[in-house]
């Protein structure tokens, strides 16, 4: 057991961080998920079936890919892909999306219910219900569903049924929300499955440990091929998931460093961006206590990131506790540098990240600029960037 | 006994009314405070809006933005209610989320509400188990801390809340967000009678009522009742706040 295994603690903190923030209807609710969570995880047959189903279904483990190209075109360190994209449904969000579903499935639930920012997580909701027999409803802000429209037919097409939300921003943060409110209505039959590791305990534990199978592989393949451990560990920041998922398995290892990279959007001196790490306070939103950007009066402030998926106020709890016990470094790139990272990749690897993980590839060519060519360096490419082709058209026009 | 606790007499049911601060204006806001007083309501609550309403339907939800977009800050609800406490002779509560609180400094908010003649909180999405900081505070500076339960709440944590609320317990009638309902739930009655076994303080019941028959049938069982969103819709409905002061009036008299 490692220190971070134990955290969160028996009342749901990493540190100050975490909790249980919720109305008291959905409490019995998560005291029930809690334990169902716990019985499954100790259960061989659930273990055994995500495992198998994470080979078959899924197409795990995904590559840990030597971007030679790209290194060779900064010259320096060694550049490794972590290739979620390459996950069934095109990002790394499916991992989390098949565990919840089997444990949906093993309560009893029959009606799953969950939020979408960049419609990713939606995507993999609805392929898991389909393949599970559940029933599946989206909700989905309406900004996102006019700036992610193939994921939206996607989710249609999986038999998902996806609600629009017109409150507030018409964002993730609203889209969450949605479905907490939904779930307050239907507490007793429905399922509320969570995209990210944020909201009210046990859900960052539970998304946590599903999304660690991206650290646990990444370490064995890079012990394999190159008999040593990383130097950097770089992933995008909105809710935090694909990050966790990666840094999770490697907290022990000190020699191992992390950093997370925040949408600065249009830059950190303007009210558009989504860096909570970087800017935000401490608050309370969506039952968990994390940074947050938010105004003087304690009210959650818009947010702006060209990548739907970053484009949130808050963050899951435990990078907040990484954040303050200096355990990871957070940085932020902007619109217009994940627009440059999107086409790095796309151009020297013949990879189309999303302009999620498209933050972070920015930011590794810079750091990787600066370091000597024995380094390595792994980052998650947490998803493909078909969804996002409409707003880097928009973005660059015909002179791309 | 607490100002609130004291409003709580035999054979009379308390009539709890909540609007949003500064919705659809802060002037409008001390008109209604006065028709809620004067056409016999025992409590009013004050909401101090807040960006994501989660436990909130529509109604409200619409409310709390547009106040927002009024400018309504803390601040202001604060000096609402000071100026409230001074005219009106009723208790005075605030509901909000927890983030506006916490944000202020849980010990500065709660001196700030003391001192602006304010006697509670209601903060609907402050579990018991993360109360306990905000208890003590509120404790010393003699406020009180109203828990709400829920039809879902299990046994055990009746028991809790009977333990900790102050003033009274909430209860949420129905399983869902707020707003005005045709119905209320059958199991309205057992729910009221198993947290009456566990516990002492007065039992209120919101979420959902909007009507006399309602409040008639809520009476027989609870303490007093607390409506919401349909004052709101009737505010909306009509500037005069003529049929705000029928409908509180026809609560009035379905409660005795």
């Amino acid at each position: 057991m490692t220190a971070s295994r134990r955290l969160p603690d028996g009342r749901g903190y990493f540190g100050q961080f975490g909790g249980m923030f919720v109305p008291e209807t959905l409490m019995p609710a998560l005291k029930e998920l809690e334990l169902a969570y716990a019985k499954a995880q100790a259960d061989p047959d659930f273990q055994q079936q995500f495992q198998h189903l994470c080979r078959h279904y899924i197409g795990r483990p995904t590559p840990l890919y030597a971007a030679k190209q790209l290194s060779a075109k900064i010259g320096a360190a060694t550049i490794l892909l972590k290739r979620e994209d390459l996950a069934h449904t095109g990002a790394h969000k499916i991992n989390n999306a098949l565990g919840q579903g089997l444990l949906a499935k093993r309560m009893g639930k029959k009606r799953v219910i969950a939020e979408t920012g960049a419609g990713q997580h939606g995507v993999a909701v609805a392929a898991v219900c389909a393949m599970l027999g559940l029933k599946c409803i989206i909700y989905m802000g309406e900004e996102d569903i006019k700036r992610q429209s193939p994921n939206v037919f996607r989710i249609k097409l999986l038999g998902g049924e996806v609600r629009p939300v017109s409150s507030g921003s018409r964002t993730l943060k609203d889209a969450i929300n949605e479905t907490i409110r939904d779930w307050v209505s239907n507490v007793n039959d429905s399922y509320y499955l969570l995209g990210s590791v944020v909201g009210p305990y046990p859900y960052p534990m539970i998304v946590r440990n599903f999304q660690s199978i991206i650290g646990q592989e990444t370490k064995e393949q890079i012990l394999a091929t190159y008999q040593r451990l990383p130097d950097y560990l770089i992933a995008c920041v909105g809710g935090g998931s694909n990050a966790i998922g990666l840094f999770h398995p490697f907290f022990s290892q000190k020699s191992v460093k992390f950093i997370g990279v925040e949408a600065a959007g249009k830059g950190l001196a303007t009210d558009k961006h989504a860096a909570s790490l970087a800017v935000g306070k401490v608050g309370v939103l969506h039952g968990t206590k994390s940074y947050l950007l938010q105004d003087d009066n304690g009210q959650i402030m818009p947010t702006h990131s060209i990548a739907p998926g970053l484009d949130y106020p808050g963050v899951g709890p435990e990078h907040s506790y990484y954040k303050e016990t200096g355990r990871a470094t957070y940085v932020a790139v902007s619109d217009t540098q994940a627009l440059e990272g999107f086409k790095l990749l796309s151009h020297t690897e013949g990879i189309i990240p999303a302009l999620e993980p498209a933050h972070a590839i920015y930011y590794t060519a810079e750091l990787a600029a600066g370091l000597p060519s024995d380094k390595l360096i792994v980052v998650n490419l947490s998803g493909r960037g078909d969804k996002d082709l409409d707003i880097v058209y928009q973005a660059e026009g015909r002179e791309l | 006994m607490s100002r609130i606790a004291s409003v709580f007499k035999p054979g009379h049911k308390a009539l709890i009314a909540y609007l949003t601060v500064g919705y659809p204006d802060i002037e409008t806001t001390y008109k209604v405070a006065s028709v809620l007083a004067d056409s016999g309501c025992d409590i009013i609550e004050l909401g101090i809006p807040f960006s994501d309403p989660l436990a909130d339907g529509v109604t409200i939800q619409r409310a709390s933005y547009q106040a927002l977009k009024q400018g309504t800050s803390r601040q202001t609800c604060l000096e609402v209610a000071g100026k409230l406490s001074q005219k009106l002779t009723m208790p005075l509560v605030f509901m909000t989320y927890y983030n506006p609180v916490f944000s202020f400094g849980l010990e500065a908010f709660c001196r700030a509400v003391a001192g602006a003649g304010v006697d509670g909180l209601i903060i609907p999405d402050l579990p018991v188990e993360e109360g306990s900081e905000l208890e003590a505070i509120t404790r010393k500076l003699n406020l009180d801390l109203i828990y709400l339960l829920a039809p879902t709440s299990t046994g055990e944590r009746v028991s809790i809340v009977a333990e900790k609320s102050g003033g009274f317990i909430y209860l949420v009638s129905l399983t869902g967000v707020t707003g005005a309902r045709k119905t209320l739930p059958a199991e309205l009655e057992e729910f009221v009678r198993r947290v009456r076994k566990k516990a002492t303080q007065p039992l209120c019941v919101g979420f959902g009522i909007a009507n006399a028959e309602q409040a008639r049938r809520v009476a027989k069982v609870a303490d007093g009742i607390i409506v919401g969103s349909r004052l709101i819709q009737l505010i909306e409905e009509d500037g005069t706040l003529s049929s705000l002061k029928t409908f509180i009036s026809s609560l009035r008299v379905a409660l005795g």
